[in-house]
């Protein structure tokens, strides 16, 4: 196992202590709830989506230091967003993510998220990172079906 | 003057070190550390003389049991009835055509709530259950109630995670049919008072099945003493193999209950009008059996037997006084379960630390553990926590491996201080 201080980053500990947009909007276009039944991790995702570009975003909910520093982290990433934007962004992290361990991670464009890849050396911890991103996807796509990691 | 030592009394005489040495896994480093093994009520490792008996047994003497006249089908026969006088014994049962050998607790559970209670519930009646069981003990009556109209009904545990034992006398009544209650909590430790709820029950006329899974490893059973009518458990949780557990059921009980699986070995007689099944034990056990399994179930029941069950439990208890007194020192830490009698595991939270993070930590260290609901999402809910972390314990633990625990608790403050 590389360092766990390569996993727990000051940046991931300060969103977990401190998560932004932690709450519900009032006035949603899109909601969507995910959920690891693993963990027993649990977050609803709201968005405020105008002409194609997410205005605002809110997340609430419980789970460990990943899922939750993931979760506001991405709600910081995706506000200003367009949708396209903000699917290639997923589509980075999660790349990031899933690297073969030991790998140098390509967190070009990235920004904060890249605090994330630590993860990539933890496998049962993956989940943890991703949830929040399926629930965007989910989201975006309008789901009513909460989702699962498993 | 020294700072004062452990209050706790002497530590029984159990050479855990000795005996953590005939677990070879043990040998293992674990990210460059010794491995210190927490997890044992998830399943337990396994001690080289279970390992050697399956493979022995594959090397010399495998082939199907019951049918066939050649040497090797009566060896294998012998030894697959061996485990199960070996069962018998072990659960002192009167005789060995009480045990029926079955994948595990779960699919024990599976049993009864399928073969007994679902052709005889009628809406209206119960089954009773407890607060802090494990899932396995509680999703086969939900089922069992759903397919029969009958309703579920929970006795409550208290703060400490005791089950209240007068919330439990209140909800006998004479609708009664069922009640099922672990003998020990997977999450709290809790051992229940399975004598006293059993004698209850028996006046109400219900049937007691038991959930004897974190049992059998720590505490000595006595299905007779304890008066129930079923008892299950598993083969690895008790240092036997994986697909191999037994479901003692009292004889006139298995005798008049219908089969639960139809195919071979459990018949008698088949044409295509009429089949005649065989009596119990086979009549449950369709399909050729997990003979390697029981074959180390019964060398994992040999060598726990061999230690002394009352030392073990001696030892157990020392570790986990020991741990009850080292986590509880640490600020932050919050202990969940603290009933009066316990066995075999510790659940704590820590801080406001999500427990796969203070799992994620301890494996840094070398040491595992069990971080999540534990299969048992309404005990969680009990005590308000999404998670607990859960150290468990089993005879070749030893202080200094809660010593390793503690320091890494300590390391996971560090981290998220």
């Amino acid at each position: 196992m590389s360092d766990l201080r390569e996993l727990y980053q000051e940046v991931i500990l300060d969103h977990t202590k401190h998560p932004r947009n932690f709450g519900a909007l009032p006035h949603p276009t899109h909601r969507a709830s995910g959920r690891n039944p693993l963990c027993g991790d649990q977050l609803v995702l709201t968005l405020e989506v105008a002409a194609d570009r997410v205005r605002d975003a809110r997340f609430a909910g419980k789970g460990c230091a990943i899922s939750t520093a993931s979760a506001s982290l991405l709600t910081e990433a995706v506000k200003g967003k367009t949708t396209a934007e903000a699917h290639e962004l997923f589509a980075r992290f999660h790349r990031a993510v899933t690297a073969p361990a030991g790998d140098e991670p390509d967190s070009a464009g990235l920004g904060k998220l890249a605090a994330l890849a630590g993860v990539r050396e933890f496998p049962t911890r993956v989940k943890c990172a991703s949830l929040a991103w399926h629930t965007l996807e989910a989201a975006l796509a309008g789901a009513s079906e909460p989702v699962s990691t498993e | 003057m020294t700072a004062p030592a452990s209050h706790l009394p002497a530590r029984p005489r159990l050479d855990a070190e000795a005996l953590a040495r005939e677990f070879p896994i043990l040998a293992r480093k674990i990210h460059g550390k010794p491995l210190v093994y927490l997890d044992s009520a998830a399943s337990s490792q396994k001690p080289a003389a279970v390992i050697d008996a399956v493979s022995h047994y594959y090397r010399t003497s495998h082939s199907n049991v019951h049918r066939g006249v050649h040497t090797l089908a009566e060896e294998a026969t012998a030894a697959y009835e061996a485990a199960r006088e070996a069962v018998r014994s072990f659960v002192g049962a009167e005789s060995a055509r009480e045990i029926v050998f079955v994948r595990g607790t779960t699919e024990a559970i599976n049993l009864v709530a399928q073969a007994w209670a679902r052709p005889k519930l009628r809406p209206g009646e119960e089954v009773l259950i407890t607060e802090l069981e494990h899932h396995s003990n509680l999703v086969p009556w939900q089922m069992v109630c759903e397919q029969t109209g009958a309703s579920l009904v929970v006795a409550p545990i208290d703060a400490r995670g005791e089950v209240i034992a007068e919330e439990y006398a209140r909800r006998l009544t004479p609708r009664t049919r069922v009640v099922a209650i672990a003998h020990v909590s997977n999450v709290l430790g809790t051992v229940n008072p399975v004598a006293e709820f059993a004698a209850l029950a028996k006046r109400r006329g219900a049937l007691v099945v038991v959930d004897g899974a974190q049992g059998v490893p720590h505490l000595p059973v006595d299905v007779r003493a304890l008066g129930c009518d079923f008892y299950a458990f598993s083969g690895h949780k008790m240092y036997g193999p994986t697909g191999i557990g037994a479901l003692y059921g009292r004889r006139e009980i298995l005798d008049a209950m219908d089969p639960w699986q139809g195919g071979g070995s459990m018949i008698l007689n088949v044409t295509f009008a009429k089949t005649e099944f065989a009596r119990a034990p086979e009549r449950f056990e369709a399909g050729t059996p997990d003979i390697s399994g029981a074959v180390g179930l019964h060398a994992a029941i040999d060598w726990l037997r061999a230690l002394d069950l009352e030392a073990v439990h001696a030892h157990e208890s020392d570790l986990l006084a020991y741990a009850t007194e080292r986590l509880g020192e640490i600020p932050g830490v919050r202990l969940i379960g603290t009933a009066r009698e316990r066995a075999g595991v510790i659940s704590f939270v820590v801080g406001d630390v999500h427990a796969h993070d203070v799992g994620t930590i301890l494996d840094g260290e070398g040491v595992a553990v069990r971080a999540g609901h534990h299969c048992a999402q309404p005990v969680m809910e009990h005590f308000d926590v999404p998670a607990t972390t859960r150290a468990s314990f089993a005879v070749h633990n030893t202080r200094a491996d809660v010593d390793r625990l503690v320091a890494g608790v300590h390391r996971v403050l560090e981290i998220f201080g």
